[in-house]
């Protein structure tokens, strides 16, 4: 596979001519603004430690080395090729912590997506097609996945225990000892003072905001949740 | 030819380049309270000491504890956290189950990068907050949290633009900025427990052969807090899960690919399982099936018991080597220690067939099944609300 990535994918950018120099220019160094950056890289020996590490790179034509060596080398084109093309296919895993310079290529790829997110770039909208019910669920109920998302339509390659969950779900929920866990639309039963205090945050912190780039619908829906309980709490974001 | 794990042990003892250790963040996290940063969460109380990677030994608090839960598993795998809740309760320590708590949110931040820094600073500092409130100290269930709560200590120690950020969030929920001493995931406190574990153990775990996966964002990520022991693996591996495992009397066998990852991918997992399926099986299921035939997997985060769980069903019908067990450890050790294993450790939640473990720990799992849908039925009959702890232990 990895032979195969070589012939795929050169260490030089290619495509994406449609974009001015200027702007890709500007995304990078919305990059390297982040305050996390200067510790995530520090430049790279091309020893390709972290690619033997990496589990996306062995099922993808994708490479940790290309990212941190793109970055180093300021390869502006190339940068942005990458958040286009390669950025989602990574685990984040951190296995590429391994990294014998002290780089961080799983986090450099983090900054990376969050920068594709904010400025709605087409790899980020594309890779969160399908994604937003998860970050609704998230965003919104302050618990990631909840037991009533395991339908057999949805998982349909995790067996029968699926469907069994599903059918039985309000019965096996109240199963459960502990009492925070009846709960079948959220993890565990949140309180709704601390649901108020997470929608402050989203507020504040403009995570909120980010959902905008990306899924314009999904973001009304999140807004007018969570403004609705603020104002009945009295808080103005 | 399988690898016992005794004979890791005979090798060397691993020695760390001390020019290579990294400081320990307790200065930094103790300087900045002297000049008002925040408040560090101190770990009162009894605990055990156990060893991190670079030697520094960790404070583990035996009781008096915070329950951080797990999304994942609340919401898919919900005899992980039951069986935490229920061998806490076993050994007779007290702890708080919150209501006032959110998910960490990073499972998201890892999937979507829709979040930033600050907002997943925020969220880590409100759940520390609300849980020094309580006078509980903080254990993190899930991996994922636990190394995305030190990655957020870390940048909070590091940017002061960060802290100040922070601060003006918290001080619109009327919080102040907290870090605890330590961040302690729940299988450090299994680890730590593990000999009062093995001495209320009711089932003879003797034969069962077990590989373990240790969680990437356990040990990889900000590597210096995760336990390493010289006499597990000669320190050159985490020691999480083999030392509770091999406590209880279990042979843990190695495999080559224990560094690989589970496949999960945090967007993977949910939007490209064909990823994650391909990488479990092939990197991880089938090379333990060929190396050390396991009669089961544990492992000790969220997402690695799912993948490595669920993953198995498809590879299956594709007629590929697959058909092992997996759990977390916490589940293990429960049912070491006598746990139901459907009213405690909801083994009807998993995929990969578990019955011929159970007959292999001598449980009759058709009676304990019969005895959890006997209890289902009252439930449906509605003779009772719930089922509680007392209901489970009759
Ligand atoms: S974090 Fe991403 S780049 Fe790094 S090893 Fe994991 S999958 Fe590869
Ligand atoms: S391990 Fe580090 S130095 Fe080596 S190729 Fe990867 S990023 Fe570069």
């Amino acid at each position: 596979m990895a032979t195969a990535s070589a012939l795929l994918k050169l260490d030089a950018a290619a495509g994406f001519d449609d974009v001015s120099y200027e702007e890709k220019a500007r995304l990078f160094d919305e990059v390297r603004a982040d305050l996390r950056y200067p510790e995530y890289l520090y430049g790279c020996y091309e020893c390709g430690i972290c690619v033997a590490a990496c589990p996306s790179a062995r099922f993808y034509d994708f490479s940790p080395r290309r990212i941190a060596q793109a970055a180093a080398r300021e390869d502006v084109e190339l940068v942005y090729q990458q958040m286009q093309e390669d950025i989602w296919e990574c685990s984040q895993c951190f296995s590429c912590l391994r990294c014998p310079r002290g780089n961080n290529p799983g986090g450099v790829i983090t900054i990376m997506r969050e920068v594709a997110v904010n400025n709605g770039l087409a790899s980020a909208r594309q890779a969160l097609e399908g994604y937003s019910r998860i970050i609704y669920k998230i965003m919104s109920t302050g618990t990631q996945v909840s037991p009533d998302m395991l339908q057999p339509d949805a998982f349909p390659d995790w067996g029968p225990e699926v469907k069994d969950v599903s059918d039985n779900l309000a019965l096996w929920r109240k199963a459960l000892p502990p009492e925070t866990l009846h709960t079948t639309s959220t993890g565990w039963d949140v309180d709704p003072r601390t649901l108020t205090e997470l929608y402050v945050i989203w507020f504040e912190t403009g995570a909120l905001e980010m959902i905008k780039e990306v899924d314009e619908g999904l973001y009304t829906i999140l807004e007018e949740i969570m403004e609705e309980r603020l104002e009945e709490e009295g808080i103005t974001p | 030819m399988t690898i016992p794990v005794a004979l890791l042990k005979k090798k060397a003892t691993f020695k760390r380049d001390p020019e290579r250790v990294p400081e320990d963040f307790h200065e930094e996290l103790f300087r900045l309270e002297e000049e008002g940063e925040w408040l560090v969460d101190r770990v009162t109380g009894p605990y055990v000491e156990v060893p991190t990677k670079y030697g520094r030994p960790k404070k583990v608090p035996k009781g008096h504890l915070w329950h951080h839960k797990s999304c994942g598993q609340c919401g898919h795998i919900p005899g992980y956290s039951t069986s935490i809740f229920w061998v806490m309760r076993k050994l007779g320590y007290d702890y708080n189950d919150p209501r006032d708590q959110t998910s960490c949110t990073a499972w998201n931040y890892y999937a979507s990068a829709t979040s930033n820094a600050a907002a997943q600073a925020a969220v880590a500092l409100r759940n520390f907050a609300a849980a020094k409130e309580t006078g509980y100290f903080p254990l993190i269930h899930c991996g994922t949290s636990y190394g995305h709560y030190k990655e957020v200590r870390e940048e909070l120690i590091l940017y002061p633009e960060l802290r100040a950020e922070v601060r003006k969030v918290l001080a619109k929920l009327g919080k102040e900025l907290v870090m605890p001493e330590e961040i302690v995931h729940y299988s450090e406190w299994f680890y730590a427990m593990r000999d009062e574990i093995a001495s209320e153990q009711k089932r003879d775990m003797k034969g069962i052969a077990v590989t373990v996966h240790p969680a990437c964002h356990y040990y990889k990520l900000v590597e210096g807090d995760a336990i390493y022991d010289p006499d597990i693996y000669g320190g050159q591996r985490t020691a999480i899960v083999t030392g509770l495992a091999e406590a209880l009397g279990a042979e843990v066998r190695s495999y080559s690919t224990w560094f690989d990852c589970c496949g999960f991918g945090f967007r993977h997992i949910l939007v490209q399982r064909d990823f994650t399926r391909s990488f479990a099986t092939m990197r991880k299921i089938e090379v333990m099936k060929e190396e050390a035939d396991p009669d089961v997997v544990l492992t000790h985060d969220t997402g690695c018991v799912t993948t490595l769980d669920k993953s198995q069903f498809a590879a299956k019908a594709h007629g590929r080597n697959v058909g092992v067990p997996v759990m977390s450890e916490a589940q293990f050790a429960a049912l070491s220690m006598g746990a139901h294993p459907y009213k405690v450790c909801q083994l009807h939640w998993h995929s990969a067939d578990y019955r011929p473990l159970l007959e292999k720990m001598g449980i009759d799992w058709e009676k304990a099944w019969a005895e959890f849908e006997a209890e289902v039925k009252r439930l449906e009959r509605g003779e009772v609300e719930f089922l509680t702890w007392d209901d489970v232990d009759a």
